[in-house]
C-alpha cells in the first residue's frame, strides 16, 4: 500500500458486464460446491413428471394429451422449490449487504444471480424435458415444441421468481408466502407455454404462443432485475 | 469527510438515539461506544446508506447522501456483524470475491500478502466452514488491507480477535488514518487507536 493511493473513487466501476460476470461466476461456483442440493431439485422434477403416468390410465392418447402440461407444471414446481436459494443465504450471512453496497449497479448484480439460477435449475429442466416426454409417448415434433417453449419460458420463471424471493426475504414462513406470491405470476407462462403444445396437436400455428412467450421474456428481462433490486434494498433496510 | 446532522433512529416503538451530530475529517477516526442495544449498529448502517434515518442527514464530502447513493458506494468499506463469508468457498476465494465486488482487482501476490499479514496463509485453501470465528474475522481484516477505500465503517471489528489480530487491526486503522482515510468503528470494548486522531461518541 503506498501513500499515492488515491483516496477517491479509485477505479470507476466498469459497469454492467463486470457486475453480471461477478455474480454469475460466484453463484455457479457455489452451486458446483453444493451439487447435492441441485440434484435433489432435478430429481424432484423427474419424479413429479414420472408419477402422473403411474396414477392415471396407461392409455396412449391420454398420456400424449396431458404430457406437455404435466412437464410444465413440474417445471414450475421445481423452479419454485429452488427460489429460496437465490437470496436467502446471501441475506443471512451478510453478503447481500455487501452486494447492495458495491459500486456495481445492483440490478446488474441481481441479473447475474438470476442468470446463474437459470443455468443451474432452468437449463437442466429444459435439457431433461425431451427424455421425460418419451414417458408420455410424445412424438419428436411435439418434444421439440415442448422443449423450445420451456427454453423460452423457464428464464421468465427465474426472473419473476426472483422478485418474489427478494420480497419475502426475512419474512417468517417466507417459503409458503413465496409460493402464494409467485405461482399466480407463473400462470400466463404456463398458459402460453403449454398452449403451444395444444395448438400443435390441434394443427394450429404455434407462433402466436411463442410470440407471447418471447414478449413476456423481454418484458421480464427489463423489469424483473429493477423490481428485484428495489425489493432487495427494502429487505436490507 | 463524513458529517452527520441531527440523526434520529427508531426501531419499532423504541427510540434508539435522537439528534446525533458529529463530523469526522479525513485522517480522523470516530469510535462509537455504548452498551448493547443503544443503536451502534443502526448508526453504522445509516452511515453506510443501508438504513434510512428517521430524521437528519448524512453528508459525505459535503454532499448529502441518499440511501445506496453511488457516490458513497464507491468510497466505503462496510464490515458488518455478519462476515459475508460463504462456507463452501475457501478463505482465498471468499476474500477475492468480496474484493472484486468493490470493482478492485488485486494481483495474486497482493492477495497472498494480505492473507499472510493476517496469519491466514496456511488456511487459504481451506473452506470457510472449518475456520474459527477469529479466523473468519481475519478475512475481514485482509479485506480492509486490500480495498483502497477512503471510508471504513467497522461494526465491532475487534470481536473474536486474539491479541495478535487486535494488533494488526489497530495497525491497519493507524495506517488508514495516516494516509488520510476516515474510520468509524462501533465497539463496546476499548482498543488502542492513535488518541490524537480519535474522537469518541458515546450512545446511551
Amino acid at each position: 500500500m503506498t501513500n499515492t493511493l488515491a483516496l477517491s473513487a479509485s477505479e470507476a466501476p466498469s459497469g454492467v458486464g463486470a457486475a453480471v460476470r461477478w455474480a454469475v461466476m460466484r453463484d455457479l461456483r457455489l452451486a458446483l460446491r453444493s451439487r447435492a442440493e441441485l440434484g435433489v431439485q432435478l430429481l424432484f422434477y423427474v419424479i413429479v413428471v414420472s408419477l402422473f403416468p403411474l396414477a392415471s390410465s396407461p392409455e396412449r392418447t391420454l398420456l400424449a394429451t396431458m404430457g406437455p402440461g404435466v412437464i410444465w407444471v413440474a417445471a414450475l414446481l421445481a423452479s419454485l422449490l429452488s427460489l429460496p436459494r437465490l437470496f436467502a443465504s446471501d441475506f443471512a450471512d451478510g453478503t447481500l449487504e455487501q452486494i447492495a453496497l458495491s459500486p456495481f449497479p445492483l440490478p446488474a448484480l441481481v441479473s447475474g444471480k438470476i442468470l446463474a439460477h437459470w443455468l443451474t435449475t432452468g437449463l437442466p429442466i429444459v435439457v431433461l424435458a425431451p427424455l421425460l416426454g418419451l414417458q408420455y409417448g410424445l412424438e419428436p415434433p411435439m418434444l421439440g415444441i415442448v422443449t423450445l417453449a420451456l427454453l423460452v419460458g423457464t428464464p421468465i420463471l427465474s426472473l419473476l421468481g426472483a422478485i418474489g424471493a427478494a420480497l419475502t426475504l426475512g419474512v417468517r414462513g417466507g417459503g409458503s408466502l413465496l409460493a402464494l406470491l409467485v405461482l399466480p405470476l407463473y400462470v400466463p407462462v404456463l398458459i402460453f407455454g403449454a398452449g403451444a403444445a395444444d395448438a400443435m396437436r390441434a394443427g394450429l400455428p404455434t407462433s402466436p404462443h411463442f410470440s407471447l412467450l418471447v414478449a413476456g421474456l423481454l418484458i421480464a428481462l427489463v423489469g424483473a432485475p429493477l423490481a428485484t433490486a428495489a425489493a432487495v434494498r427494502i429487505a436490507l433496510d | 469527510m463524513l458529517e452527520a446532522q441531527d440523526l434520529t433512529a427508531r426501531r419499532g416503538a423504541a427510540t434508539l438515539f435522537t439528534r446525533v451530530a458529529f463530523r469526522v475529517d479525513a485522517g480522523r477516526a470516530l469510535l462509537v461506544t455504548g452498551a448493547n442495544g443503544t443503536g451502534k449498529t443502526t448508526l453504522l448502517r445509516i452511515l453506510a446508506g443501508l438504513t434510512m434515518p428517521d430524521a437528519g442527514t448524512v453528508r459525505w464530502r459535503g454532499e448529502p447522501i441518499a440511501p445506496f447513493a453511488s457516490s458513497l458506494r464507491e468510497d466505503v468499506v462496510f464490515i458488518g456483524h455478519a462476515p459475508a463469508l460463504k462456507d463452501e468457498l475457501t478463505a482465498e476465494e471468499n476474500l477475492r470475491a468480496l474484493i472484486e465486488l468493490t470493482a478492485t482487482h488485486p494481483t495474486d501476490a497482493e492477495v497472498s500478502a494480505a492473507l499472510t499479514s493476517v496469519a491466514l496463509d496456511a488456511q487459504r485453501k481451506l473452506p470457510a466452514r472449518v475456520l474459527s470465528q477469529g479466523q473468519r474475522r481475519r478475512i475481514g481484516l485482509a479485506r480492509l488491507r486490500l480495498s483502497r477505500r477512503p471510508l471504513w465503517l467497522l461494526d465491532e471489528p475487534a470481536t473474536a480477535l486474539d491479541a495478535a489480530g487486535l494488533d494488526s487491526l489497530t495497525q491497519m486503522i493507524a495506517q488508514q488514518l495516516a494516509i488520510g482515510g476516515t474510520v468509524i468503528a462501533a465497539t463496546h470494548q476499548a482498543f488502542d487507536l492513535p488518541t490524537e486522531r480519535t474522537a469518541t461518541l458515546a450512545l446511551s
